[in-house]
């Protein structure tokens, strides 16, 4: 059956072991897959531009062997001549063996891979909307550091009310035993109640105090406050420097908590945290290319598939 | 009092809010049925106070998808040989497609033709809906 990746919990736990697994197989011996995607050609295509997931993509195919084709922007695609994003799939489709998409607008991988019968979608971002490979490039991390999922207590700060990467990872996290949240946020930027509802109430606590928090976690996941989300600058000036993790903080954090970024960062983590080894966001960029050539494999049906 | 006599065969929806009726016999495009259709208003009700009720003599099929989402609490009353052969109490549809209609400016329906546009119920107290492609939520208005 044809599989795409859409939304980060389109795949199962089950699945997403069998990619970590592929992926650490790929990061301890890289060269016994450097040609695994002989002769498979990768559609990378960018309606909008976004350098870092496009870079990561395509470095992905081409260390599996593989070839990419496509474009970084859709000034130069032929959807600006006025076509049809399902055409212009359905073109693609008698080229390319799958296809890396990313779109400004909302579901716009979804509705895409609706017309598609031999080619896998993977979603590298519809919008503000979802990011699955994101998600992985996440939990990839936080399990290639602390081996397991079950159990730990993960602190988000930030932008929690907009925040599309933190919602995906605690719906994904969420999946796992145990596991206990605790969201760090002024109050303009609580996470929506939606996603609280999901989980159960004694699973998560909400705080303002990263001060505070920071002494019990495993994993502190920070994220931007983007300027655009204020309704005044004053508002943004007041309420950017809130969270900002320093050497001060760290000092009280746990020897073994990680601290994890999806970058780009402003001015979040003062940049003396970068030093310190439980600081793995740079980290994160690796793990990001190695679980996406998993991914290849898997929806090419290359490796991953309950071995 | 008009007089309007019983159906022998056809459909009774009964239970319509007062006022909607109209717009239901619009919704469900009654005026181009060939088969007798009786459009009743303000007619009084125990429960209701007054109530809306539409007669259809036909052996046509509706779609109870559209009208469970437009009028959710309408009583169907199948007639067969002058007698009331089945009732059937509407509810809120759990996935309607190609109805509703996705008002997010950001998603992809807004500027690209879709097929079967499906929505999912997300709130039964408020016939909210959500769009299968960016999750936004509408209502059937
Ligand atoms: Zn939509």
């Amino acid at each position: 059956m044809l599989r795409h990746l859409i939304q980060p919990l389109d795949f199962t736990t089950e699945e997403f072991e069998q990619l970590f697994r592929l992926a650490d197989q790929i990061l301890e011996n890289p060269s016994a897959y450097s040609d695994v995607c002989k002769g498979k050609l990768m559609a990378s295509l960018f309606f909008e531009p976004s350098t870092r997931t496009r870079l990561s993509f395509e470095s992905a195919m081409y260390r599996l062997g593989g070839q990419v084709v496509g474009f970084a922007d859709a000034k130069v695609s032929s959807t600006a001549k006025g076509e049809s994003l399902s055409d212009t799939l359905r073109t693609v489709e008698n080229y390319c063996d799958i296809a890396a998409m990313r779109h400004p607008k909302e579901g716009a991988a979804l509705l895409a891979s609706k017309y598609m019968t031999t080619m896998p979608i993977i979603n590298a971002g519809d919008g503000g909307h979802q990011h699955p490979t994101q998600t992985l490039t996440d939990l990839t991390t936080i399990r290639h550091y602390k081996g397991h999922f079950d159990h730990l207590t993960i602190g988000v700060c930030g932008d929690l009310k907009f925040g599309r990467t933190i919602h995906s990872l605690v719906r994904a996290m969420n999946r796992y035993d145990g596991v206990k949240f605790v969201f760090i946020s002024p109050d303009e930027l609580k996470m929506p109640q939606v996603f609280l509802d999901e989980l159960d109430p004694q699973d998560y606590t909400e705080t303002s105090n990263l001060k505070e928090a920071i002494k019990d976690l495993d994993i502190l996941y920070m994220s931007r406050v983007q300027r655009e989300r204020f309704v005044s600058e004053e508002e943004y000036l007041r309420l950017k420097d809130f969270f900002i993790l320093d050497k001060e903080k760290m000092a009280l954090a746990r020897k073994d908590m990680l601290v994890l970024h999806p970058l780009p960062r402003v001015n979040e983590i003062h940049p003396e945290v970068d030093a310190d080894p439980r600081a793995v966001y740079f980290q994160q960029a690796r793990f990001g290319m190695y679980i996406r050539m998993a991914l290849i494999m898997f929806l090419l049906g290359l490796g991953g598939q309950n071995d | 009092m008009i007089n309007v006599s019983k159906i022998k065969k056809g459909l009774v929806l009964d239970h319509i809010e007062h006022g909607k009726g109209k717009m239901l016999y619009q919704a469900l495009h009654l005026d181009e049925v060939e088969d007798p259709v009786v459009l009743m208003q303000g007619i009084s009700s125990t429960t209701m106070g007054k109530k809306d009720l539409i007669k259809i003599e036909t052996d046509l099929e509706l779609d109870y998808t559209v009208l469970g989402l437009i009028a959710p609490h309408v009583t169907v009353n199948f007639i067969k040989d002058g007698q009331r052969a089945r009732k059937m109490r509407l509810e809120l549809p759990e996935v309607v497609e190609g109805v509703l209609k996705c008002h997010n400016p950001r998603c992809i329906t807004g500027v690209e033709h879709v097929h079967k546009h499906k929505f999912y119920l997300v709130d039964p107290e408020t016939a909210t809906y959500i769009c299968e492609y960016c999750d936004a939520k509408t209502r059937y208005e």
